[in-house]
């Protein structure tokens, strides 16, 4: 059975594992009782070690029209692709704060970013960065192959939300449109051969527990089917961004903790992912709990760590007044995907990871090492 | 009488060694807890990821420290591990790569497709212990708790055999014994338990079965107190090694009567 079917029998078809999960995301389950397993395994499995990894924007043009999304086609926003000695040039920054892994990000531009410019993105920085993964618009099988070629590990998709009416809402136009597409690219990441698999959901859009619930189903399927690939899963919650979109279904911080916990407690070996779009105190206090993969010091915009690409910024037409964007173009910022809200430096979170007992993990993969001789 | 009380030293290989408890450098607190644990427990072996050792020659200024730095290869046996690796091709390119960055050239082979349990490729293991025997590597390959396949590997050339007690990180002890009885029966290399050991009470439990060794890295890694697990660890291998020695008694399933049910025979 493919996830598309499997999918449309949720809620009224589950396994036990999903009837777990389920109970758990109810707020008469103790929460600390649930905090305490969730520490627990993620030691046993991940050891007192954080992973860390920084997104690398490299383009924010987009053919897409979302309406929660800074980059959306409508937003009039300060727009730019990176060159291939620009995108080289933000790694060499990353690198020196210590990073070994990089998340190469882009919104969807059949012309701006096609595969070949990502396979491009990927090769340049090979030598320079042991682990690349990529978070882009989601391609065929066979346009995956050269970048995993070119060797990135990685590929992270979110399906942004799992209620077909409420996608179908979001996303007015372009490719995104296609809910069973996106909802199948993980397996087609996993067919071209990625090793590592990211999905999640956007949380804000809809119901948390119903996002929850078809979030744990689709790593359950993946687990089986797609067994060879190291899953990460990511809850990243809606922040302001141009367009000035109101998530209507916010999820509070306690529901957010007991949720990673159920993902920890039903999933132990899964990594979970937790961005700078939360804040400190937050951030912090999930650290020690479950999350293994993190971000830090983070920049949404193509640029944003050494201004590369500045120069030729333009600003986009569009139908809606984008509240970040403010000038006409040349020498501007590009526009930021979404705004942070845990602003501390790389070396900044790494000397709290040790104040707390973890050890940063900075590199864990080497793609020299699966190098095709 | 022998003095069995005193540790007799053992081989892996070419080289002799007295501890029979060998570390993982994963899962630590910080690459500093990692270098105090290895360097207080006595142990002579130790394994590391090359996944995670800096391949690129990179500056003392770096703030990504390399773990390297953390293990004295002149105090310990280095063995890269090959982690990551999905298959054969991968093992044999990880082990060659740590020769040519200078690393000693042995190496255990962890060949394991699913990162979820990470539990080892049999057939992968043994196609990339041809290959690395040939190469002149000495081989310690992790497998499944498989007598057949231990006896393969061992005509493949390995210098010893790693069978699981349960998989990696779990802590559940020797799950597997009935079948590493049979490998350490059968064996003419050091059978080293690796994985799935929890407690010094499981180390005590495989050296009494007859293991010639253990390997331990979470137990140890994850408590409170590496260090001082790392010695508990160290003296329950030596405490289960001096008993499999001094010969232990055989286990019976029933009491002995205190009315004995055959005195007929006596009379």
């Amino acid at each position: 059975m493919s996830f598309v079917e499997m999918f449309n029998r949720l809620p009224a078809e589950k396994s036990p594992l999903l009837g777990r999960f389920e109970r758990m995301l109810e707020s008469d389950v103790p929460l600390e009782i649930l905090a305490a397993d969730s520490q627990r395994l993620t030691r046993q499995h991940f050891g007192k070690t954080m992973r860390l990894f920084a997104p690398l924007y490299v383009s924010n043009e987009c053919v897409n029209v979302c309406k929660y999304c800074g980059f959306s086609r409508n937003n009039p926003i300060f727009r730019v692709t990176l060159s291939l000695n620009e995108v080289e040039r933000e790694a060499r920054h990353l690198v020196t704060e210590g990073f070994r892994n990089i998340l190469i990000v882009a919104g969807e531009h059949p012309k701006f970013v096609s595969n070949h410019y990502l396979r491009d993105c990927t090769a340049r920085l090979r030598d320079l960065v042991p682990s690349i993964s990529l978070e882009v618009g989601p391609m065929e099988t066979e346009e995956y192959l050269p970048i995993v070629e070119a060797g990135a590990e990685g590929l992270v998709v979110y399906q942004e939300t799992y209620h077909r009416a409420t996608y179908a809402e979001m996303h007015a136009s372009g490719p995104k449109r296609n809910f069973d597409w996106r909802l199948e690219c993980p397996e087609r990441a996993y067919t071209a051969g990625f090793r590592r698999i990211g999905i999640g959901a956007l949380f804000g859009l809809w119901d948390w527990k119903s996002e929850a619930l078809a979030l744990a189903a689709h790593t359950e399927y993946l687990l089986k089917h797609c067994w060879k690939a190291s899953l990460t899963l990511s809850f990243p919650r809606l922040k302001p961004a141009a367009g000035d979109f109101d998530p209507k279904y916010p999820i509070s911080d306690p529901d957010f903790v007991r949720m990673l916990c159920a993902f920890r407690i039903c999933f132990p070996q899964v990594g979970l992912v937790l961005s700078t779009r939360e804040p400190q105190h937050l951030r912090d206090g999930l650290f020690p709990l479950g999350v293994t993969l993190i971000s830090a010091g983070a920049h949404t915009e193509p640029g944003g760590y050494t201004g590369a690409g500045s120069e030729r910024v333009q600003q986009s037409k569009g139908r809606k007044a984008g509240s970040h964007a403010n000038g006409t173009g040349g020498s501007e910022a590009a526009t930021e995907q979404f705004t942070i809200s845990d602003h501390r430096s790389a070396q900044e979170i790494a000397a709290h990871l040790k104040s707390v007992g973890l050890d940063p993990v900075w590199k864990d993969w080497d793609a020299e090492l699966c190098r095709h001789e | 009488m022998t003095d069995i009380v005193q540790p007799q030293p053992w081989h892996v290989g070419n080289k002799e060694f007295q501890s029979r408890l060998f570390l993982g450098t994963g899962k630590f607190p910080s690459l500093a807890s990692m270098k105090s644990t290895l360097e207080s427990c006595g142990t002579e072996l130790v394994t590391v990821a090359l996944r995670r050792a800096d391949l690129s020659g990179g500056e003392d200024s770096d703030p990504s420290a390399d773990i390297m730095d953390f293990i004295d290869s002149s105090q310990f046996q280095l063995v890269p591990n090959t982690s990551g690796a999905m298959n054969a091709e991968e093992a044999v390119r990880i082990a060659r790569l740590a020769a040519q960055v200078g690393m000693p050239k042995w190496v255990k082979l962890e060949i394991h497709p699913d990162p979820r349990y990470l539990l080892p490729d049999p057939i992968e293991t043994l196609k990339a212990t041809e290959i690395l025997v040939k190469e002149d590597f000495t081989v310690l390959p992790y497998i499944n708790a498989d007598p057949v396949l231990a006896k393969r590997l061992e005509e493949a050339g390995a210098a010893t055999v790693m069978p699981l007690g349960a998989p990696i990180g779990s802590n559940r002890g020797i799950e597997t014994r009935a079948q590493i009885e049979i490998i350490i029966e059968q064996a003419t290399v050091p059978v080293v338990v690796d994985a799935g050991i929890g407690a010094p009470s499981h180390a005590a439990e495989a050296m009494e079965m007859g293991a010639d060794a253990v390997l331990v890295n979470t137990a140890i890694a994850i408590a409170r107190n590496p260090v001082a697990m790392a010695r508990a660890f160290a003296q329950a291998v030596e405490a289960g090694r001096i008993a499999y020695e001094a010969g232990l008694p055989a286990q019976s399933v029933t009491a002995e009567p205190t009315s004995p049910l055959t005195t007929f025979l006596d009379s």
